[in-house]
């Protein structure tokens, strides 16, 4: 807490000299080191220190990758696979760049879960919650940016597809399109600056996780039973050396799962289409983007109907900015009083639920819209033959089996009757059975995503009969280690 | 200067004050305005770019049946020689019943004659969901109306590069393109 009394003696000449003059030691000391912390985190509260640890680890390796790339549209591909294959440690450092981003989204989404959860985001911490929402968008801004440098199918047609959205907007859409891209189409121009913007935006993400961590230590860490500090002697524990050690082996254990992946399974969470160059004139049969934006994804493509003069193609775009536009005012939506939700009841199944629907949103966003999200449910295609009579009727006779093959030889066999008989355009069509797509499956999860933060979360605050909360956290760790019911539920 | 003599305090002229609290905001505004234009006019096509927008094809080498794709300034064009039935399949469509109502002659731009050669279809590459560039018979598919197919996410064209089936909302749109000659076309962006 920033009302906290400094605690920091110079203990030599140097830094006594140095105090009073930038006192940067003071600062890291009182920041860091003695810091009052809550003595009850848990170890999702070690997610912001992995969080540093991800960002310093994806600019010293960008810095350095920067080093061997070429940003030109006729070199790009060629530079990456020299970095993978001829680079000293090249592939070492791209390896890690690249799964880097993954395990920084993964860091990231438990960070925002856990601020949910523990209402993270409620008085006097909101300007804290708004600048973790601003680090959020920019992290999804420079992965985007990224994905292009590497000039594979992926890249260049997965770009065209989000630059593309910006043409949904009325009016100006296309002239926002055209400055974004530097001409008609995705060319050289689009990829200098998507590279340059990419190598901008971490030290711009850098900046606002230092006001994110000031904001943090104005109020000062909340912690799992959702009630403020009251007793700095009993309910807090300095920052060193219990934090740094129980951040530190967090670090640690994410760091090995971090390994695995860069050692092992390098390319497990991306796509083999963006090891072929890209190729304007070629489309890849499947664009999915990578898997931290899928739930995103599949917001976009819920929206298949237009409403009033609104176009189906805007309102998607406005439905996945909305999505991430709503975290902006969650501490203003979510209208309890009581942080933690260890004494919501109803609001921790909501919550629940929420998680479920992000993780199958995510799994929407992966898989083709029209596919049945329960293959076995899913009836037998209907063949339908059509065909114009030789006197001029038209007709169409459907036929419909238990299995396909008989459906189709049944038709087979009155098409081939039919052109005996001199009839014309005879055609044979199926028509596919209906069943529960992934498309219904997203525009249901959609609908929940929504209504959790603008009809659940208000209304819950104002209904929901909450338990009773501890009355200090040193009362609540005291009734944990006796094993009362409160705190060991987590 | 103001050391050599003591100033008697004096009231403050307020409207003198606001008229320069008026002037230094408005004069630092317009040099905003005038700093940020450039800043963000640089990233709008350079003349390079723009100069790359237009080409002269010559058709006649694209077989029956065939389409040649070509890019002007990165962005894909189909130029399709349709085949008699391919022809007749376009004509031969209730135009009311269509997504996007367009009759196939619309499609069309004239020779220098003033006729229509319906042989020739030229349609930009693009679909119009969300950009993915359809296949169509350089990929040996051409989706359920014989014209292209998008494989992004089902959108079906006819012949004549109209939507029929999937989530796209209009026809592939027809390029700012003219004959030059009866076996020359021109298309600029």
């Amino acid at each position: 807490m920033s009302g906290h009394e400094s605690t920091y003696k110079p203990g030599n000449a140097f830094t006594k000299w140095l105090d009073s003059r930038l006192p940067i030691i003071r600062l890291a000391s009182d920041s860091f080191i003695d810091f009052p912390t809550p003595k009850n985190l848990n170890y999702w509260y070690t997610f912001g220190g992995i969080l540093a640890i991800c960002l310093a680890i994806q600019i010293i390796t960008g810095v350095i990758l920067a080093m061997h790339y070429t940003p030109d549209v006729t070199q790009a591909f060629a530079s990456v696979e020299r970095i993978m294959r001829d680079v000293p440690f090249g592939w070492l450092m791209r390896n890690i760049h690249t799964v880097g981003a993954s395990m920084f989204f993964l860091a990231v989404y438990i960070h925002m879960f856990r601020g949910l959860y523990y209402g993270s985001h409620k008085a006097p911490r909101e300007v804290l919650w708004l600048l973790g929402c601003v680090i959020f968008f920019l992290m999804i801004a420079t992965a985007f940016l990224g994905y292009m440098l590497p000039w594979g199918q992926m890249s260049l047609h997965g770009a065209n597809v989000i630059v593309n959205l910006f043409g949904a907007i009325p009016l100006v859409g296309e002239s926002i399109k055209a400055w974004l891209l530097g001409g008609p189409s995705i060319g050289n121009q689009t990829l200098q600056r998507f590279f340059s913007l990419h190598y901008l935006l971490p030290f711009m993400i850098a900046g606002v996780v230092i006001l994110h961590i000031w904001a943090l230590h104005v109020p000062g860490n909340g912690n799992p039973e959702g009630v403020e500090v009251k007793d700095v002697e009993k309910d807090t524990v300095p920052f060193h050396p219990y934090y740094t050690v129980k951040d530190g082996f967090a670090i640690v254990v994410f760091l090995i799962i971090f390994a695995v992946l860069v050692f092992y399974l390098p390319n497990v969470l991306g796509h083999a289409d963006n090891y072929i160059e890209a190729n304007p004139l070629i489309t890849p049969s499947h664009i999915v983007p990578e898997w931290y934006m899928l739930p995103f994804y599949a917001i976009l493509r819920a929206i298949t109907f237009d409403i009033g003069p609104i176009q189906a193609k805007l309102l998607g775009v406005i439905a996945m900015f909305a999505s991430i536009g709503v975290l902006f005012l969650l501490p203003w939506l979510d209208t309890s009083k009581v942080k933690s939700m260890r004494y919501r009841p109803v609001a921790r199944q909501f919550f629940f639920a929420f998680v479920a629907a992000g993780l199958m949103l995510g799994w929407c966003g992966a898989s083709n819209p029209d596919d049945p999200v329960f293959p076995s449910l899913k009836g037998a295609d209907a063949i339908v033959v059509e065909f114009t009579d030789p006197d001029g009727t038209k007709g169409t006779v459907t036929f419909k089996e238990k299995r396909e093959i008989d459906a189709y030889e049944a038709g087979d066999a009155f098409q081939e009757q039919k052109i005996a008989e001199g009839a014309t355009g005879v055609t044979l069509g199926t028509q596919t059975a209906k069943t529960f797509t992934f498309l219904h499956l997203a525009q249901i999860l959609t609908g929940f995503y929504f209504a959790y933060f603008l009809i659940i979360l208000p209304l819950l605050g104002l209904r929901e009969t909450p338990k009773d909360e501890p009355e200090s956290i040193h009362k609540a760790v005291l009734a944990g280690k006796r094993g009362s019911a409160a705190a060991a539920t987590e | 200067m103001s050391d050599s003599q003591p100033t008697k305090p004096e009231s403050v002229d307020e409207e003198r004050r606001d008229f320069i609290h008026i002037a230094a905001i408005a004069t630092t505004a317009a040099g905003a305005g005038l700093v940020a234009y450039p800043l963000i006019d640089q990233m709008n096509a350079a003349g390079d770019t723009k100069a790359a927008s237009s080409l002269e094809i010559d058709i006649s080498k694209v077989e029956v049946g065939g389409e040649l794709r070509v890019l002007i300034g990165g962005k894909p064009f189909f130029i399709r020689h349709r085949t008699a039935a391919e022809i007749t399949a376009a004509d031969d469509v209730d135009i009311s019943l269509l997504p996007d109502p367009e009759s196939d002659t619309d499609r069309l731009r004239p020779l220098p004659s003033n006729d229509f050669n319906p042989a020739i279809l030229v349609t930009s590459g693009t679909c119009t969901h969300l950009g993915c560039v359809p296949v169509g018979p350089s990929q040996g598919l051409v989706g359920d109306f014989g014209g292209w197919y998008c494989p992004c996410h089902g959108s079906h064209y006819d012949t004549s590069g109209r939507i029929r089936k999937g989530p796209a909302p209009t026809n592939l749109p027809i390029p700012n393109y003219e004959y030059v000659t009866p076996s020359v076309i021109k298309i600029s962006l």
